[in-house]
């Protein structure tokens, strides 16, 4: 073992674009990402940043209609060991692979189970479709999968509908259904964003326990910073459509890099109470403005018109996403001169 | 019942349920409280526990089921929505979705324009208009934007709308119920400041409902925790994030991500189960269901809210729990 070892998942220049009434536009460019087994990658971003529309990509899971075109590369390393792109594979492999070695949960679980299936009937298609079970094999299978999270009475809970489940229980339904199959890719996209807190903690918990227990790895979707402090290996932060700041969890939030990450982190609540001595209420350093629209992006980095540190230069061309030490990335022409951010 | 220097709003008793027959939803199930001038109380709580039922109560957009809502010393729980309409312009409220709260049909300007007409408040069409420029000035926008629809604005600058409309006709007190959750961090941050400067601008009383904790923490002077429509725990905020009492506060906060890798959370209780049907509440203390330190008594009796220390309340029956200390790097 001296070689080093393959991620999981491995991403390169991945681009997406899509037809819409004002023409094509792309949502997505330059993605690239690693995930080793075992590990968990959170995608961080605002709405329409782009964090879904490469999920989706990765699963080959976007609409017909919406004409989307998909570049780059996503080598993802199979079971038997073989090294596939996931981009170019054809449908039938890829329905191979889906909901088999490579899972997905979705933020609404009420509008990601079907209605008029049992649940039990809905986790045994899975197994019955990629493990080839006969019917009362696979409907054991989905009792024994509801048990592995932890849903009580399991053999009650089988022949009942997703309405007559709570949001929570739902969610532990359909980890129950992306698990049936025993992957080694889970894709979570905004998983407990529908959820109390309290049950956020729970479903986290319960995908932190598989995941240790199978050793599958994690493309964790979230816009919550808090979620991603908690149980992320490493983060990329997106903004615009493209990546512009990767590092390990810890130095992403001691020592923020790109612009972005760091009027992100200063807008959290949580932080400004933490951070603060002075007995007045302190203000939070918002990040002025909004981003801008995919149909008009500005001619250099996209984030340069909220940019505190916005010089000229930053309107030639975008930056690339440069490396710089400890494996960490940013996309910004200004990260070596350690300035210091004042509000 | 709380301590009341100078309530603006005192409520006593106060309960909603919905439907008839023999197992109505209790979404609030006597619950009293008081805010006082110039105060913002924060209102949490899990989905389904009465916040936003409670926060439409408070103005008169439900009517209780039963107990007292004294608005600057008048009972207001009870009265006609014709005697209610003069009061209206001094209580106000900020919906939680910026896109389903203002009319796609109406121009800005008409939006506010309608809440200055209804109460009076501009006469003649130059007033109205250097009102309404005024307004989403107030708010950080442009005084052109006043000819546009709700379409082309974004879901900050819709909130932001929101927040002019309620603030046209010159409320004394704001309910805000869940003004932040259909935004962005980036963007919340700016409305979180735009509350609070409008707060120390005109000495808005507030009753700010979130589910958002943190957010809570920032803007908040007192906190009320509801669990199914009953009160556990009244605090300052400080007092409440950092020595919560109530096992139910205490296991919302350690629920609650702390944005901080340096500070992960390593074994820590976990709820289990979910929050009970409010149309068939557990007896005795409601939360004893999912509580780790219920006793056979929990299930007995109801706990009365009980004041622990000056100003710090919670319902509870046992006293025998050290309150957990949240925060330890803080002093």
């Amino acid at each position: 073992m001296n070689e080093p070892i393959t991620p999981r998942l491995s991403v390169r220049g991945l681009s997406t674009s899509f037809m819409t009434d004002r023409g094509r536009v792309t949502s997505v460019s330059d993605v690239s990402f690693d995930i080793p087994s075992g590990g968990t990658l959170a995608l961080v971003g605002e709405s329409g940043s782009g964090k879904s529309v490469t999920s989706l990509g990765l699963m080959g899971l976007h609409a017909k209609g919406s004409q989307a075109i998909v570049g780059g590369e996503a080598w993802f390393v199979k079971r038997n060991g073989e090294r596939v792109n996931l981009l170019a594979l054809a449908e039938a492999d890829k329905r191979r692979l889906r909901g088999n070695e490579l899972a997905m949960i979705f933020q609404e679980p009420m509008t990601s189970l079907n209605p008029v299936l049992t649940v039990g009937e809905q986790i045994a298609e899975s197994v019955r479709l990629h493990l080839g079970m006969d019917r009362r094999d696979a409907l054991q299978h989905a009792k024994k999968m509801l048990d592995l999270v932890e849903i009580p009475a399991a053999e009650r809970r089988l022949h009942e509908y997703p309405h007559q489940l709570s949001g929570g229980m739902r969610q532990r339904v359909m980890i129950a259904l992306a698990m049936a199959c025993n992957p080694t890719l889970l894709i979570a996209d905004e998983p407990t964003t529908a959820l109390d807190v309290t049950i956020q903690a729970q479903i986290l918990a319960l995908i932190q326990r598989l995941q240790k227990e199978t050793g599958m790895s994690v493309l964790f979707i979230t816009h919550n910073l808090g979620v991603v402090a908690q149980y992320a290996d490493r983060v990329a932060v997106m903004y615009a459509g493209r990546i512009v700041e990767t590092a390990a969890v810890g130095p992403l939030f001691a020592a923020p890099q790109h612009p972005y990450t760091r009027g992100l982190l200063a807008c959290l609540p949580g932080m400004a109470v933490r951070g603060s001595v002075a007995k007045s209420r302190p203000r939070l350093t918002a990040i002025s403005g909004q981003v801008c629209s995919p149909f008009e992006p500005p001619p250099g980095c996209a984030f340069a018109p909220r940019c505190a540190l916005h010089i000229a230069a930053c309107d030639t061309a975008m930056p690339p996403l440069a490396a710089l030490a400890d494996g960490r990335q940013a996309r910004c022409i200004r990260v070596n001169e350690k300035i210091e951010m004042t509000a | 019942m709380n301590d009341t220097a100078n309530p603006l709003i005192e409520v006593r008793g106060l309960r909603k349920y919905f439907g008839a027959g023999p197992q109505p939803v209790r979404a609030v199930d006597g619950v009293s409280f008081a805010i006082r001038e110039g105060e913002t109380l924060g209102l949490v709580g899990e989905s389904g526990s009465g916040k936003s039922t409670i926060g439409r109560m408070l103005i008169r957009l439900l009517d209780p089921t039963e107990g007292q809502i004294r608005f600057k010393d008048r009972d207001i729980a009870h009265i006609s929505q014709r005697q209610m309409r003069p009061l209206r312009s001094s209580m106000q409220i900020i919906f939680q979705d910026p896109y389903a709260s203002l009319n796609p049909r109406m121009r800005i300007r008409q939006i506010l324009g309608e809440a200055l007409d209804t109460h009076g408040l501009a006469k003649g069409k130059g007033e109205r208009q250097a009102r309404i420029a005024e307004l989403l000035d107030l708010v950080g926008l442009r005084p052109e934007y006043a000819d546009r629809y709700p379409h082309e604005f974004s879901g900050g600058q819709r909130q932001r709308i929101g927040v002019a409309r309620a603030l046209a006709v010159e409320p004394s007190f704001i309910v805000a119920d869940e003004p932040l959750s259909a935004l962005d961090v980036s963007i919340q941050a700016q409305v979180v400041n735009l509350l609070c400067d409008l707060k120390d601008r005109f000495g808005l009383t507030m009753l700010f409902i979130s589910h958002d904790l943190d957010v809570v923490e920032f803007l908040c002077d007192r906190v009320i925790v509801l669990y199914l429509g009953k009160i556990m725990e009244i605090a300052p905020t400080e007092t409440l994030y950092h020595r919560p009492q109530h096992p139910y506060t205490q296991a919302l906060l350690a629920a609650s991500p702390i944005p901080d890798p340096a500070q992960r959370h390593k074994d820590r209780p976990l709820l289990v189960g979910d929050i009970p049907s409010p149309a068939n509440p557990p007896s005795g203390c409601v939360f004893r269901t999912r509580c780790p330190h219920a006793l056979p008594a929990c299930a007995e009796t109801v706990p009365a809210l009980a004041e622990v220390a000056p100003g710090h309340w919670k319902a509870c029956l046992r006293n025998d729990l050290h309150p957990l200390s949240m925060k330890g790097t803080s002093q």
